[in-house]
């Protein structure tokens, strides 16, 4: 087993200068606490070297640094941040503990290899999590909380044998131990300052002074007892949201921020093994307006360039009624992705685009109804014997599934009498009486019972002009003539 | 100075005078003739000068009509594959879609998908069947008018389709050689049906048709078509 701890020691600060629009100059630090005693709770190089300090009561500090710039500490955003380092290094790690309030352990031990051992893993890690602009320290050690600490005291260090670990742990200092401040309290009373001298002491006698708990907490160190936290769960849905500085009035524009999007959301689909089927684009307006764009995809995807391809077309087409402020994308709904398998013995390799990525692209451009396949209906009635349904989806329409799905009625004509290519969406009538008549009449009588009760004859007939027509009189007359269809 | 050569150079010749490169008869008794033929030959040796010759030697990957006539015109025996067929149509009815019906059921039968883009009717699903065409690989796209060609561009150069037809009333010669190319680099057959009144209008299309009717009998002309070599141009269209 190795553990990595990913700790984040500036996270307070850190969290809080991402969503800072302005770059500023001036040293700051984070404060927290209620109104007549604010504390800082962690500060910036600068306001460090004015006498700054973890713990000072905000008055102090002002007066050590007048030119101070305080920010309120806001624990969401940090627990946001959080979540988000987590989602990258589920990763490397199905094996992830995210530890309250700024660390990150996951198991790398079993997958080491695959990532190209020790010192590539770490390279890795530490130029995606560098991409955020947040510090971080990265510690491994063979347990869990001895990750932890060591993290804590040392910062950087790759500790990866258990005797080393030991002689580590030794020489750590007990206020660095991970303890709680009452027990390093009374250690620190009866003269004892490194954990090694901790060790050596009779175990029995030490647990009877400053309870079984602490023993616990130093069995996990050395790795005696399995380590115990709740493993980390991705988050079932994606939201994500970026505001703007200043107002955006082009989707030209917003199109730039939509493709850092859906570069997360592909990130995120990656690291779950999931895909997209539907997802919101929410851009935000003064006043708390909105504007909804549905993005609905005919099979689950993950693949960011036609994502961003598909979402773009739909963003493109939406006129925005106000200058945008914000844009937040929304996925909840993550079906498993199956990928798309393909022949190895295609006869027709000169595809460049499969047939779904083809008709998600005319989708999304045309709307979701533009695309539709045709199929016949049981019913006399011209008008009626065929109907729109969806388009077939397989990446080959050729796939069984497909072929059992659909009802064998719809594949095959109702009446064996000739029928027109064309269908005039409605009848007109015909300006010229016929020249010839060459079929008929087909008597078609029916619907009595819906209530578009239908009693005609239908002749194919030759027009003058040579066309022929499927055309129809009342049943029993002899004219007027109506056209229904064209033999083209 | 090649725009002077006659025009002659194109017509057939018989395969004995083809035999090229042409070497001067050995036993030309007339010194003058004997002259003149050397200049003919040098100046048919001219890389610029194609000759054609009795048998096309091009093959083309084409998909056969199903129509026997039909095929007997066209080069290669069928539609050329990865190529623009227009037809040209002068009234609805006269048997210009039924023409496709034995190629689009043949294409639909192999599973491969075709694609109606922007029909101006609607096509009759039960005479779909009934000319044995696989319903189910048959999507048809609607698209107004501004997306038309937009929509028949993106079907011809997946490649993922068998044939794509497409209704354009009004299109130009820039829009049409984008299709072209479309269709070259998908491989997939375009057949784009518009008025007659194009027929005058120049066209990148591989293959031009003329559908209308001579004394009220609908007629099938070839206006143009790559890689032919004399013969009929026109059938009739109903037997």
């Amino acid at each position: 087993m190795l553990w990595l701890c990913l700790r984040f020691p500036r996270l307070t600060l850190d969290a809080l200068q991402t969503t800072a629009s302005a770059v500023d100059a001036r040293p700051c630090a984070v404060i927290d606490g209620p109104m007549p005693s604010r504390h800082i709770v962690l500060a910036d190089a600068a306001s460090q070297a004015a006498g700054v300090r973890a713990g000072q009561p905000l008055a102090s500090a002002q007066a050590l640094c007048p030119r101070l710039r305080t920010l309120a500490r806001d624990r969401a955003a940090e627990q946001q941040s959080l979540q988000a380092f987590a989602t990258l290094a589920w990763r490397y790690s199905a094996e992830l503990c995210v530890h309250a309030p700024d660390s990150i352990l996951l198991e790398v031990g079993a997958s080491l290899k695959l990532f190209g051992g020790w010192p590539a893993l770490q390279r890795r890690l530490r130029s995606e999590l560098a991409h955020g602009g947040f510090s971080c320290q990265i510690a491994a050690a063979p347990t869990a909380s001895a990750a932890h600490v060591l993290a804590c005291a040392h910062g950087d260090i790759a500790v990866t044998t258990m005797s080393a670990l030991h002689s580590a742990l030794t020489t750590l200092p007990i206020a660095h131990s991970g303890l709680d401040d009452k027990t390093i309290d009374a250690l620190h009373g009866m003269g004892l300052r490194r954990l090694g001298e901790l060790f050596r002491l009779p175990r029995a006698q030490l647990g009877r002074r400053l309870g079984a708990a602490m023993l616990v907490r130093l069995d996990r160190l050395r790795g005696l007892l399995a380590d115990e936290g709740a493993r980390w769960q991705p988050p079932a849905g994606f939201q994500r949201r970026i505001e703007f500085d200043s107002e955006v009035t082009s989707t030209t524009a917003l199109a730039f921020v939509l493709q850092r999007l859906i570069r997360e959301l592909a990130l995120f689909l990656l690291a779950r093994d999931g895909g997209v089927q539907r997802f919101g684009l929410v851009i935000g307006h003064a006043r708390d307006a909105r504007t909804r764009i549905d993005v609905g995809l005919l099979a689950p995807q993950r693949d960011a360039a036609s994502l961003f391809e598909l979402a773009r077309a739909r963003l493109e087409r939406c006129a925005l009624p106000a200058p945008a402020l914000s844009l937040a994308l929304h996925a909840d709904e993550l079906p498993p992705l199956v990928p798309a398998h393909q022949d190895l013995f295609e006869a027709h390799a000169r595809s460049t685009l499969d047939w779904p990525a083809l008709a998600e692209r005319l989708r999304a451009r045309l709307g979701d109804d533009a695309l539709h396949g045709l199929a016949c209906h049981a019913d006399h009635r011209p008008a009626r014997a065929w109907q729109r349904i969806a388009p077939a989806l397989g990446a080959r329409a050729d796939s069984s599934r497909a072929s059992r799905s659909d009802p064998p009625a719809d594949a095959t004509s109702f009446t064996s009498a000739p029928r027109p290519f064309w269908l005039l969406q409605r009848p007109l009538a015909l300006r010229q009486a016929p020249q010839r008549i060459l079929a008929g009449p087909e008597r078609i009588e029916s619907g009595w019972w819906d209530g578009h009760d239908q009693r005609r004859d239908y002749y194919i007939v030759e027009l003058r002009s040579g066309q022929r027509a499927w055309a129809f009189v009342e049943a029993g007359t002899q004219s007027p003539w109506t056209l229904h269809g064209w033999f083209a | 100075m090649f725009n002077a050569v006659p025009a002659t150079c194109f017509e057939p010749v018989d395969a004995a005078s083809a035999s090229w490169p042409a070497a001067p008869t050995p036993n030309a008794t007339n010194p003058a003739s004997a002259r003149d033929e050397a200049a003919l030959t040098d100046l048919l040796r001219h890389p610029g000068i194609w000759r054609r010759r009795s048998a096309p030697a091009a093959t083309i990957a084409t998909q056969p009509s199903g129509h026997a006539a039909l095929d007997a015109l066209l080069p290669g025996g069928g539609w050329p594959q990865g190529a623009l067929c227009e037809l040209l149509v002068e009234h609805d009815g006269l048997g210009e879609c039924s023409l496709l019906l034995p190629t689009l059921a043949a294409l639909t039968q192999a599973r491969r998908r075709v694609v109606l883009v922007a029909p101006p009717w609607i096509a009759y699903a039960p005479a779909l069947a009934a000319a044995g065409i696989d319903l189910r690989q048959l999507v048809q796209l609607d698209a107004s008018s501004n997306n038309t060609h937009w929509s028949i561009e993106q079907c011809l150069r997946s490649g993922c389709c068998g044939a794509v037809l497409g209704w354009l009333p009004r299109t130009d010669y820039r829009e049409l050689r984008r299709l072209q190319l479309a269709a070259e680099t998908g491989g997939t057959l375009g057949f784009m049906f518009r008025p007659l009144a194009a027929a005058d209008s120049a066209s990148p299309s591989t293959l031009r048709l003329r559908i209308g009717t001579v004394q009220g009998e609908p007629q099938l002309e070839l206006l143009k078509c790559r890689g032919r070599v004399g013969g009929m141009v026109g059938m009739r269209l109903r037997a």
